[in-house]
């Protein structure tokens, strides 16, 4: 079989080099195409968004759309640059409300996890009551949430919490049960006691898991609070969004999702940081699994 | 923890090897297992007998399903027995032995801990003194040809390594018997070959008492003092095989004819009782 013209290519070129001198070249090749990589995670997206909005600036002004129906984005930045403090105090009061459901999700779902994972009879009981509480959609909650504790922040936190809380439950508990057999029986034969063998062993094997959960409750805690200001609040930018809406100011509306865009991205990329710090060997080999998902 | 290893030290003399029927080191009497199962009880194990003498490399050899690993968690305290007992110097085990080590066919590593940080979790969970037993485990890795590896996590270990990491974690406490279930059986030939020669050179400078389960004839026939070949399920003993090679024992002593005699009877024996079939 004839070689590819390539493949030939390629060897003529190493011929006449000595083999640490291959080695240097294929460490720089790698080197490059490492960098290239990198910067190629951050240009690509940032090229694809720019031409999305410019195609969307040239279609709208093209076709003369009225602005109602889908303003230009030079008119949304001009917006947000205008309502610039209006748009950020609502951000601030959604970030409150959305903190306060996450956190108090937090404290309240890995500890019931715990106990879910230590004492079967308790499992027995709040598992089924959980699970069944999941049916109901928690959209449907808010309106009473506004009949028992009024407009103010409260109803807001305790949707984000409720819809926010039980992937933390579950995913904490599926960590803390899924453990080889055999890592407990080491800790055993090493006289290991019960709390340092869930401290040193079982909490650290289960903490991917736990941040698995982690990750998907803080865009359901953005979904939740601005749900409990749909229904009824006096600020917050799912607030604003209503105010938008009903006055057909739909670049505020625009403004309005563009900051609650950036406002989920940030939070996420906060637990993300926090996983780092608490997994490092893990996240490592998390990622390159993903890298080797999408090439 | 303390008073086990010291009852070990004021061990009278008589335990070794002339005399082991009087006193054996571990003792197994009439031990028995039974599974429940949904298909209703399982025997794994039947009338297990046998005891083993301080300083022996005893190998436990049989078809899978036989109730090996089972007999060596029960060894270790990690699982009751359902009838019968085993005692370790006359004294009968009812919980988890802390004096011994275990190797199991997985490595079982921390996967956030390094090679040195998994040795190091056996002398913090006994609270050894550290800069100690951080020199034995840079000693240990040493000695078995992990000299640089000692900050390398197990996903940058190759299986073999990693398996090292896990008979260097069972030995750092320097305990008075071993335990492996198949501690090679997940490994490539040349690997195993290479394990199996570190281990003979352990189990002689650490003079220890080793109970070792395993798949492999040739593997049993190396190491052991004596082979205990178990029938299929139930798991009862069919014969004890003394193997009388002089140690230390070299690989090309695989192809001398009193070695591969001891080979043939214990495959002629798993012939014999339709382990293995010829036609």
């Amino acid at each position: 079989m004839a070689h590819a013209p390539g493949t030939s290519l390629r060897t003529d070129t190493h011929e006449h080099l000595s083999i640490e001198e291959v080695e240097a070249r294929e460490k720089d090749r790698r080197a490059r195409h490492q960098s290239h990589d990198r910067i190629a995670a951050v240009l690509y997206p940032v090229v694809t968004m720019v031409g999305v909005v410019v195609l969307w600036e040239v279609v709208v002004r093209a076709f003369a759309i009225p602005s109602f129906l889908a303003p230009p984005p030079s008119q949304v930045v001009a917006t947000i640059i205008e309502h610039g403090n209006l748009v950020l105090k609502n951000t601030w009061v959604t970030t409150v409300e959305i903190m306060l459901g996450y956190l108090t999700s937090i404290v309240i779902g890995v500890p019931l996890a715990f106990g879910i994972f230590m004492w079967p009879s308790f499992s027995r009981t709040v598992l089924p009551l959980l699970i069944s509480s999941q049916a109901i959609p928690k959209v449907a909650i808010a309106p009473l949430l506004l009949v028992w504790f009024g407009f103010g922040l409260l109803p807001k936190v305790l949707v984000a919490f409720l819809i926010a809380f039980f992937p933390i439950v579950i995913s904490t508990a599926v960590g803390l049960a899924s453990i080889e057999p055999e890592k407990i029986y080491l800790a055993r034969s090493m006289g290991l006691g019960a709390t340092a063998t869930f401290f040193k062993i079982r909490l650290p094997n289960a903490l991917p898991s736990i941040f698995a959960g982690l990750k998907i409750s803080i865009t359901l805690a953005v979904v939740g609070a601005v749900v409990g200001e749909f229904v009824g609040g006096e600020a917050g930018l799912g607030y604003m969004l209503m105010v938008a809406n009903g006055s057909m100011d739909t670049p505020l509306l625009f403004a309005g999702l563009i900051a609650l865009t950036i406002q989920g991205v940030v939070l996420y990329a906060l637990v993300e940081w926090a996983e780092r710090l608490a997994i490092p060997r893990r996240s490592t080999a998390a990622t390159a699994a993903l890298q080797s998902v999408t090439g | 923890m303390a008073s086990v290893a010291k009852d070990i030290r004021v061990l009278p003399a008589e335990t070794a090897r002339s005399e082991p029927e009087e006193s054996p080191y571990v003792e197994f009497k009439e031990l028995s297992k039974i599974y429940a199962t949904d298909d209703g009880p399982v025997r794994a194990l039947d009338g297990i007998s046998i005891g083993q003498r301080k300083r022996e490399f005893l190998s436990i050899l049989g078809p899978s399903g036989c109730g090996k690993s089972t007999l060596l968690m029960i060894a270790a305290g990690l699982l009751p027995a359902s009838h019968g007992q085993v005692s370790v110097q006359g004294q009968r085990i009812g919980a988890p032995r802390t004096d011994v080590g275990i190797v199991f066919q997985n490595p079982v590593l921390l996967e956030w801990r390094t090679a040195l940080g998994n040795i190091m979790l056996q002398a913090e969970a006994r609270k050894l003194d550290r800069t100690a037993a951080e020199r034995r485990a840079y000693e240990l890795l040493d000695s078995v040809g992990l000299k640089g590896f000692e900050h390398k996590f197990p996903d940058q270990l190759s299986g073999g390594m990693r398996q090292r990491v896990s008979i260097c974690r069972a030995l750092i406490h320097n305990p008075p018997q071993l335990l492996m279930d198949e501690p090679f059986g997940a490994l490539d030939a040349l690997t195993r070959d290479q394990l199996v020669l570190d281990i003979q050179r352990i189990w002689n400078e650490a003079r220890m008492t080793v109970l070792f389960i395993t798949h492999s004839v040739p593997e049993a026939v190396f190491l052991s003092d004596r082979v205990i070949v178990m029938t299929p399920r139930p798991g009862r003993i069919d014969q004890v095989i003394d193997i009388d090679l002089p140690r230390p024992r070299t690989l090309a002593m695989r192809e001398t004819p009193e070695f591969t005699g001891y080979n043939r009877q214990i495959l002629d024996l798993l012939l014999a009782r339709g382990v293995l079939r010829e036609r």
